[in-house]
């Protein structure tokens, strides 16, 4: 059994209780809900996209003490992100969450990025907690497909 | 199994003797199952009779000449007499087996329901349904200009008898409530509630999912028109559940599945239709379960239900007690009674951490909105951890729930 203090790290509690960037922004160009049927979490990713960087990018709803320090750390990872590197950032968190394949190499850049995400792997041992990790990148990635379509209450699930 | 209970149905139940019975906890050692409320664990006696009935007794219902199938139907229908036996009907034409009680409720609001609901009427439910008696009158509301409301319980979770008579009216065709909530564990006075109902003219359909596996239930007593069960929260097999109906309301209903077993006579131009229970039991049905249900109900009658539900009270109130003393502990409202099945949150940690630590104590609980959310939005809770109660639950499985609480309470407050 695996020890749960890997799961709840220290940095996964201070997120999770003081979670950052945790309001709505008042003009995002792309904003995508996300909801977890199974306990009922739901986060809301407002983004405000500059050409093809991330100017600012922030969060709300609520969840359990993973989706939110996950939601948390996201948004302090992707801000200033070009969109290719938010992209390669979440393959690379997929994989670490999920126990997947790591994708081809991260940019020198983006190593620390990776490492500040890096606690969050614990979940990988709970395979019912991993969508709590993916879902506020689930969301994410919805907003930037859909641009505003979000806010009229269409949802993401996760997968 | 007998031989340890049935002398003295009245006897106190020992739990530990009867987790003996249930070989899930010879396979997972250790387990404190705390879920019953969403599925209950088999009894050896359900598991081996199933496979028993497969080896010796099987072949299709109702339509062989042979002997085997016309024992196989005798073990059917005689489930059907147990069913009706264990909840009073008067006659075992008012039993239906279907799928579960999702199924059974269904089943009221897509036959009985347009039949006897018109634009302008209303509907009645509680405010603690499961989505499965609250989605079904949404849909039947939608679909013919019908009013859906809701009855209120009180800031203690006790169902407010007063509140729900103001809402009666010559306009309300159906009242549908729970017997005992999936969430809280309040008992509903569904006497009472039967009675008003009746007095304004109005259908009552009861969901006995938490009830029945916990307490004696008796239909002709309850004064209800529609009586709903899963067979799998009753120690029955998955896939088992029983529409129970007064005869005159069943009669006057028309089919909603159509298929073989269920009619008397089909020409291209027209089809006569079988009389209740066989016209709500379209096509083959799962045989196997309703005779793994009544070998349910023979387990729960050895052991007696009063003894079951004087256990789960008692266990109840032990586990109220305890889980109060816990700092940071708010137990949701379960009203002036309840039984087996407590909900709670622990101040600063959501649901879903509770349920990992602990699944990480061997103690498994449900966490979530418990299929409820109008109920949860009225506590201001995105969910709630659930522990439910069954026959193979002792205080000292309560002990380690509370342990682990307290190991959770650790965790998120370091």
């Amino acid at each position: 059994m695996m020890d749960l203090r890997e799961l709840y790290q220290d940095i996964i509690l201070d997120h999770g209780r003081h979670p950052r960037n945790q309001r709505a922004l008042e003009h995002p160009t792309h904003l995508a809900k996300g909801h977890n049927p199974l306990c009922g979490d739901r986060v809301t990713v407002y983004l405000a996209i500059d050409g093809d960087r991330i100017a600012d990018v922030s969060f709300d709803g609520r969840g359990c003490a993973i989706s939110t320090a996950a939601a948390s750390l996201m948004t302090e990872v992707l801000k200033g992100k070009t969109l290719d590197e938010a992209h390669a950032l979440f393959a690379q968190f997929h994989a670490s969450v999920t126990g997947g394949a790591e994708p081809t190499e991260l940019p020198e850049a983006l190593q620390e990025d990776a490492e500040r995400l890096e606690p969050l792997s614990g979940v990988k041992a709970y395979p019912t907690r991993i969508k709590c990790a993916t879902l506020p990148w689930h969301a994410f990635e919805a907003a930037l497909k859909n641009g505003l379509a979000g806010s009229d209450g269409a949802t993401v699930k996760t997968e | 199994m007998d031989t340890l209970v049935a002398d003295n149905p009245r006897a106190a139940l020992d739990p530990r003797v009867l987790r003996r019975e249930f070989p899930i906890f010879d396979n997972n050692p250790g387990l404190v199952f705390l879920d019953s409320g969403a599925s209950a664990e088999k009894p050896r006696q359900v598991i081996d009779g199933l496979a028993e009935f497969y080896r010796r007794d099987y072949a299709n219902v109702h339509r062989g000449v042979y002997a085997l199938s016309a024992r196989s139907t005798d073990r059917f229908e005689e489930a059907r007499e147990k069913v009706r036996a264990f909840l009073n009907a008067a006659d075992e034409r008012e039993i239906v087996f279907v799928r579960g009680a999702t199924e059974a409720i269904n089943l009221v609001a897509q036959s009985w329901g347009p039949a006897h609901v018109q634009a302008g009427d209303e509907i009645v439910i509680s405010d603690v349904e499961h989505h499965s008696n609250l989605v079904p009158w949404q849909m039947l509301r939608d679909r013919v200009g019908a009013k859906l409301l809701m009855a209120p319980t009180d800031e203690t979770g006790e169902f407010d008898l007063a509140a729900f008579e103001a809402m009666l009216s010559p306009r309300t065709r159906l009242v549908a409530v729970t017997h005992v909530s999936n969430v809280t564990g309040a008992l509903l006075p569904v006497e009472r509630i039967v009675a008003l109902a009746h007095r304004h003219g109005a259908t009552v359909l009861v969901d006995g999912c938490q009830a029945i596996p916990r307490m004696p239930v008796d239909v002709q007593a309850i004064g209800c028109d529609f009586y709903a069960f899963s067979g799998h929260k009753a120690y029955g097999p998955t896939g088992t559940g029983v529409l129970y109906g007064r005869y005159a309301a069943l009669d006057a209903m028309p089919p909603w599945q159509a298929g073989g077993g269920m009619i008397l006579n089909v020409t291209l131009a027209h089809t006569d239709f079988q009389e209740p229970p066989h016209r709500f039991e379209a096509g083959t049905p799962d045989i196997a379960g309703a005779v793994g249900l009544s070998l349910a109900i023979d387990f729960i009658e050895s052991i007696g239900r009063d003894a079951i539900r004087d256990h789960e009270e008692k266990l109840t109130g032990y586990a109220v007690d305890r889980l109060s003393r816990i700092p940071g502990l708010d137990l949701v409202g379960g009203g002036q009674r309840r039984i087996s099945v407590l909900s709670f949150n622990l101040d600063g940690v959501h649901p879903h951490d509770v349920g990992t630590v602990l699944d990480q104590h061997n103690v498994a609980v449900r966490v979530g909105n418990h299929c409820a959310q109008p109920l949860m939005d009225k506590l201001g809770v995105a969910g709630t951890v659930r522990a439910s109660l069954g026959i193979y639950n002792d205080e000292a499985d309560i002990d380690r729930l509370a342990q682990a609480i307290e190991a959770c309470r650790e965790m998120f407050s370091r």
